[in-house]
C-alpha cells in the first residue's frame, strides 16, 4: 500500500510561502493514497500558470503542458490508457479563460477524469492582471480602473454544460477537500472541483478571511440534496457561488468511455499493433 | 480505338454530380482501366458550379489530362467554363431542358439529350444522372451492363426495383443517343483494359489506411476540407480494433489530445489542412520539447486565412517545416502518390517513436482528393518500431530519484517509458528541464538538452528521401516538385524527351530535415533547374537555394490560381527555357 509519502517527491515549489496550491498538492497527494493508488499508475496533468506547476511536485507521472489546454492532454492520456487515474489541474485563468472552451467540452464529454482548479481570482505568475474569476471593479495591474467585466461562475457554468460531479473546496479545509478529491476519482466520469486557494501576494482582496468570513458549508445548509441540479443552481444564485462541499452528483450517466462503440477493455496502450493481414485484406477489398 | 479518355459531368453542386462520375469510374475501374479523377468544388453545400473530370487510360496516369473528349452538362454554365479544353473532335452531352447553346469557337459537337425528360418519365428526375451515364456509353459504345454491380451497391438498399428503375434510366439514355448518333457521331471506343482488380482511393483513404496498418489506435480531430476524410475513416474503422476517435471542441484540442495520447502510449494521430495546423503550431512545439512522438497531417489547399479552401495550393510548405516558436526536431514527409501516402503515413508512426518528435505527413488537396486507381499495395512491406520504448522491467530507482527520460546520449534519442510504467517516473514539461524531465534554467543542461533533441534527426533514415527518375549523367534540364506535381512532371518530361532534350526529374519526398546530399549530384550535373510548386513564391525552391545552392540554375515555376498544374503547363514552360 503505498502511503502518503510515497507521492512526494525531492522537488521544493516554488509557491510563495501562504499560498494555497501547497494544500491542494497535500491534498492531493492524500487522496491518491487514500484511494489506494501507487504513484505510477497516477498521471498528473497539468496547465501554465504557478498552480500549474503542480504535476512537478508529485511523485507520479506528471505532464506540464501549454497554457489552457491540460484538460485536451489529460484526456488523451486517458483515453490511452483507462486503467490510470488521470487529475488534470490548473488555475482560474488557465481553466476558464484560456482554456474555457476546453473546460466545457472536457464536462459535457464526460470522459473519466478529475480536474482541479486552484481558483485565485488572478494572474498571479504574470504578477497581478485581472482573471475571468475577478469581481466587478477588482482593481489589477491590467484593471487600474477595476474590473467592468463580471466573474465567471464556474460552479453554475458546469451545471448548465452538462457536468456529472461539481464541487467546490477551499484549500484550508484540508479534511473536505481530501474527501472530495477521493470522491472526485472514484466518481465514473468527469469530475470538476474548484477550490478557493488564496494568491498571499497579488490578491488583496480575496484574503483567506475573506473566504471564512463569506463561504458557507453546504454541509451546514438543512436538508441539501446534491444530486438535485435544480438545488444546485437555486443555492449557487443564492449564495453567489461562494459555498462548499459536493455541489452536484448524477451517478446515473456512464463515462465518455463506457459509451464508445467498440472501444477496448485493455488500455490502448498495451495493444497489439500489428494488423493481421485477413484484416488489411478486407480493408483494402472495399476499395476495389 | 483509343488508349486513354477524358471524361467530365458537370452541374450544380447537390446536383449528384459527384455520385456520376462515382458510378462511371468505379465500373471503368473494375475493368481494369487506370483511372484518375479530379473534383472541381465550391465550399458551400448546394449550388455553385461542380465538376467531376475523369481520365480513363489503359495504362497508369497519375495528373489530370490536359483536354477532354466528353462533357457531360447539366446547364450551360458547365459548358461555357469547360468546353475551352474540348478537343476538336471532343462532343457535349447536353441536357435538353436548359436548351444548351454551343460556343462559337469550338469544334466539339453539341447533342441535347433529354436526361431530365427521360428520367421523369421512368418515374424521378433525379434519374438524370443515370441517363447521362447511359448516353456516354453510347458514344463509348460500352456494354451498360458493366454498370450494374455498382449501382445494385449503391441503390440496394433501397430495394430491387429502384436498382431496376436506375438500370433502366441508364437503358434509356443510351438507346436515346445510339438513335440520335445513327452512325453520325463518331464512336470513341477505348482499346480493351487487362482486367485486373484494382483499388479506387483518393489520397486521404490512403493515408488512413495506412495510419491503421501503422498501428494508430487513437485519433484527435476537427472537421476541415480536404482532411475531414480520414477522421471519417478512421471512426468507422478504429472500433473494430478497439480504437477510437474524438471530435473535438477545436484544433488545439484535437493536437493536444493526440499528444496526450501519445505520451500515454498509443499511436495518435491528428488530420488538418492550413488554418487548423496554424492553431496546433505551439502544441507543435510542446511535442518537440517533451520529445512526444506525434503525427500530424497537412493536406494544404489554398491559403493564406480561409483562402481558397477547396482548391489545390503548395503554400504550407515553410510553415510546416519552421513554424513554432522556438527550435525543435520535427520530419516532414511528403508522399506523392496514393501509394506513397499509404506507406509513409504508416512509417511517420515509425519514425515519430524512434526519432520521439513530431512527423507531419505533408499532403495537398489534388492528392488527397483525387480519386485513382491504385496498384496493390504490399502490406508486409509495413512495419512496426517503436524505438527505445520500455514498458516493463525497470530498475528500482533509488528514493525519489526520477527515471532518466531525457537522458543525454550519443545519438540524442533518450529512453523512454509511458504512464503506468513502474519504475518510470519522471516529469514532462514544455519547460526546458534536465535529464530526469525537472525544469531547469542552467546554462549548460539548456545546451546539453537543446544539443540532444536537435541531434536525433541529423542522420534520419528515411526510405526514398527524393523520388528520383534520372536517366541523363548530363542533363539539359532537372525538373523537381514535391506532392501531386509528380504525374504533371513525368508526362511533360516524356514529351521533352521525344523533343530531344534530357531531362531528369526529381520529386522530394522527405522535405525535413532536406536531403540536400541526395538532390545537390542532380542539381550539379543539370544546366538547369525548373522547381515546379503550387504557390507564388516559390517555397521548394528556396528551400533549395538554402539547403543545396545553385541558385543561379533555379527558375520558379508557379501556379496559384487554385488548379493543379496540367502536363502541358509543365511542357510549355520548360520549352520556354531552351
Amino acid at each position: 500500500m503505498a502511503t502518503f509519502k510515497d507521492f512526494r517527491n525531492d522537488v521544493k515549489p516554488n509557491w510563495c510561502p501562504g499560498c494555497g496550491d501547497f494544500s491542494v498538492q497535500a491534498a492531493i497527494q492524500r487522496a491518491a493514497a487514500n484511494v489506494g493508488l501507487v504513484p505510477e499508475n497516477l498521471a498528473v496533468i497539468s496547465g501554465i500558470g504557478c498552480s500549474g506547476r503542480i504535476s512537478g511536485y508529485i511523485n507520479s507521472y506528471g505532464f506540464h503542458g501549454i497554457h489552457g489546454r491540460a484538460l485536451p492532454i489529460a484526456q488523451g492520456v486517458k483515453m490511452a490508457n483507462r486503467d490510470l487515474t488521470v487529475i488534470a489541474s490548473g488555475g482560474d485563468g488557465d481553466g476558464f479563460a484560456i482554456g474555457m472552451g476546453h473546460t466545457v467540452h472536457a464536462i459535457r464529454r464526460n470522459l473519466d477524469i478529475t480536474y482541479i482548479v486552484m481558483d485565485n481570482q488572478i494572474y498571479g505568475l504574470t504578477k497581478g492582471q485581472t482573471s475571468p474569476r475577478s469581481a466587478m471593479g477588482f482593481k489589477t495591474k491590467s484593471t487600474p480602473a477595476g474590473s467592468i467585466e463580471p466573474a465567471i461562475s464556474p460552479m453554475e457554468m458546469a451545471l448548465t454544460v452538462g457536468a456529472t460531479f461539481v464541487a467546490q473546496s477551499f484549500s484550508t479545509d484540508l479534511k473536505d477537500l481530501v474527501a472530495l478529491i477521493e470522491a472526485g476519482i472514484k466518481h465514473k466520469g468527469f469530475s470538476l472541483i474548484n477550490v478557493f486557494s488564496p494568491c498571499v501576494t497579488y490578491n488583496k482582496v480575496n484574503t483567506y478571511d475573506w473566504f471564512k468570513e463569506n463561504l458557507t458549508k453546504l454541509s451546514d445548509i438543512e436538508g441539501y440534496d446534491p444530486s438535485s441540479r435544480e438545488m444546485a443552481m437555486q443555492t449557487l444564485m443564492k449564495y453567489n457561488g461562494l459555498v462548499t462541499g459536493l455541489i452536484y452528483q448524477d451517478t446515473e450517466r456512464p463515462s465518455y468511455q463506457d459509451l464508445i462503440p467498440g472501444y477496448s477493455e485493455e488500455p490502448l496502450a498495451k495493444a497489439d499493433l500489428n494488423l493481421d493481414q485477413a484484416h488489411f485484406d478486407k480493408l483494402v477489398a472495399e476499395f476495389m | 480505338m483509343i488508349n486513354q479518355l477524358s471524361w467530365k459531368v458537370g452541374g450544380q453542386q447537390g446536383e449528384g454530380i459527384e455520385s456520376t462520375g462515382e458510378i462511371f469510374a468505379i465500373a471503368l475501374n473494375r475493368l481494369g482501366y487506370y483511372l484518375y479523377g479530379y473534383r472541381h468544388f465550391s465550399s458551400r453545400i448546394k449550388g455553385g458550379h461542380t465538376n467531376n473530370k475523369i481520365r480513363v487510360s489503359t495504362t497508369e496516369v497519375r495528373s489530370i489530362s490536359d483536354d477532354l473528349d466528353i462533357l457531360v452538362a447539366f446547364d450551360q454554365e458547365t459548358i461555357d467554363v469547360n468546353y475551352q479544353e474540348l478537343q476538336s473532335k471532343g462532343v457535349i452531352l447536353a441536357d435538353s431542358k436548359f436548351d444548351p447553346k454551343k460556343p462559337e469557337d469550338t469544334e466539339a459537337s453539341l447533342y441535347a439529350v433529354p436526361f431530365t425528360e427521360i428520367a421523369t418519365n421512368l418515374g424521378t428526375s433525379l434519374m438524370k444522372n443515370m441517363v447521362a451515364i447511359g448516353a456516354t456509353s453510347a458514344v463509348l459504345d460500352l456494354d451498360i451492363h458493366v454498370f450494374e454491380d455498382v449501382v445494385r451497391e449503391i441503390f440496394g438498399k433501397k430495394g430491387d426495383q429502384v436498382v431496376a428503375k436506375n438500370m433502366e434510366a441508364i437503358q434509356a439514355g443510351f438507346d436515346y443517343m445510339k438513335e440520335k448518333m445513327d452512325g453520325n457521331v463518331p464512336t470513341m471506343v477505348l482499346e480493351k483494359a487487362d482486367g485486373k482488380h484494382r483499388m479506387f482511393m483518393i489520397g486521404n483513404d490512403a493515408i488512413a489506411l495506412g495510419a491503421l496498418a501503422g498501428g494508430c489506435r487513437f485519433m484527435a480531430a476537427y472537421p476541415i476540407t480536404p482532411a475531414s476524410d480520414i477522421m471519417e475513416y478512421l471512426i468507422k474503422k478504429l472500433p473494430e480494433l478497439g480504437g477510437s476517435v474524438i471530435q473535438t471542441e477545436d484544433e488545439i484540442a484535437a493536437c493536444t489530445m493526440a499528444i496526450g495520447a501519445a505520451y500515454g502510449g498509443v499511436r495518435a494521430l491528428t488530420a488538418s489542412s492550413g488554418p487548423g495546423l496554424s492553431l496546433k503550431t505551439e502544441a507543435i512545439g510542446l511535442a518537440g520539447i517533451t520529445e512526444t512522438p506525434l503525427v500530424i497531417v497537412d493536406t494544404q489547399r489554398g491559403g493564406p486565412s480561409t483562402g481558397l479552401p477547396t482548391k489545390q495550393e503548395h503554400s504550407d510548405l515553410m510553415a510546416m517545416i519552421y513554424s513554432t516558436h522556438g527550435e525543435i526536431p520535427k520530419i516532414v514527409i511528403a508522399p506523392s502518390t496514393v501509394e506513397e501516402a499509404f506507406y509513409d503515413t504508416a512509417e511517420a508512426f515509425n519514425l515519430a517513436e524512434e526519432y520521439q518528435c513530431p512527423v507531419i505527413v505533408l499532403s495537398d488537396l489534388q492528392l488527397s482528393l483525387g480519386k485513382q486507381t491504385v496498384e496493390p499495395l504490399d502490406f508486409s512491406k509495413v512495419e512496426i518500431r517503436r524505438g527505445k520504448l520500455i514498458t516493463e522491467g525497470l530498475p528500482e530507482i533509488e528514493d525519489k530519484g526520477y527515471f532518466k527520460r531525457y537522458e543525454v546520449t550519443e545519438d540524442g534519442i533518450s529512453p523512454r517509458t509511458i504512464p503506468g510504467v513502474k519504475n518510470g517516473i519522471h516529469h514532462v514539461t514544455g519547460v526546458e528541464h534536465a535529464e530526469t524531465g525537472k525544469p531547469s534554467e542552467s546554462a549548460a543542461v539548456r545546451v546539453a538538452q537543446m544539443d540532444k533533441r536537435m541531434r536525433k534527426i541529423e542522420n534520419i533514415r528515411f526510405n526514398t528521401p527524393v523520388y528520383k527518375n534520372a536517366p541523363h549523367e548530363e542533363a539539359d534540364l532537372l525538373i523537381v516538385g514535391f506532392n501531386s506535381t509528380r504525374g504533371a512532371i513525368e508526362e511533360a518530361m516524356e514529351r521533352l524527351e521525344k523533343d530531344g532534350l534530357k531531362v531528369n526529374h526529381a520529386h522530394v519526398r522527405l522535405v525535413h530535415p532536406f536531403p540536400a546530399d541526395e538532390l545537390s549530384p542532380l542539381m550539379q550535373s543539370a544546366k538547369k533547374v525548373l522547381v515546379v510548386e503550387n504557390n507564388a513564391t516559390g517555397q521548394l525552391a528556396n528551400i533549395i537555394k538554402m539547403n543545396v545552392g545553385f541558385a543561379d540554375k533555379i527558375t520558379k515555376f508557379n501556379k496559384y490560381d487554385g488548379n493543379p498544374f496540367l502536363p502541358h503547363e509543365v511542357y510549355s514552360k520548360c520549352k520556354e527555357l531552351f
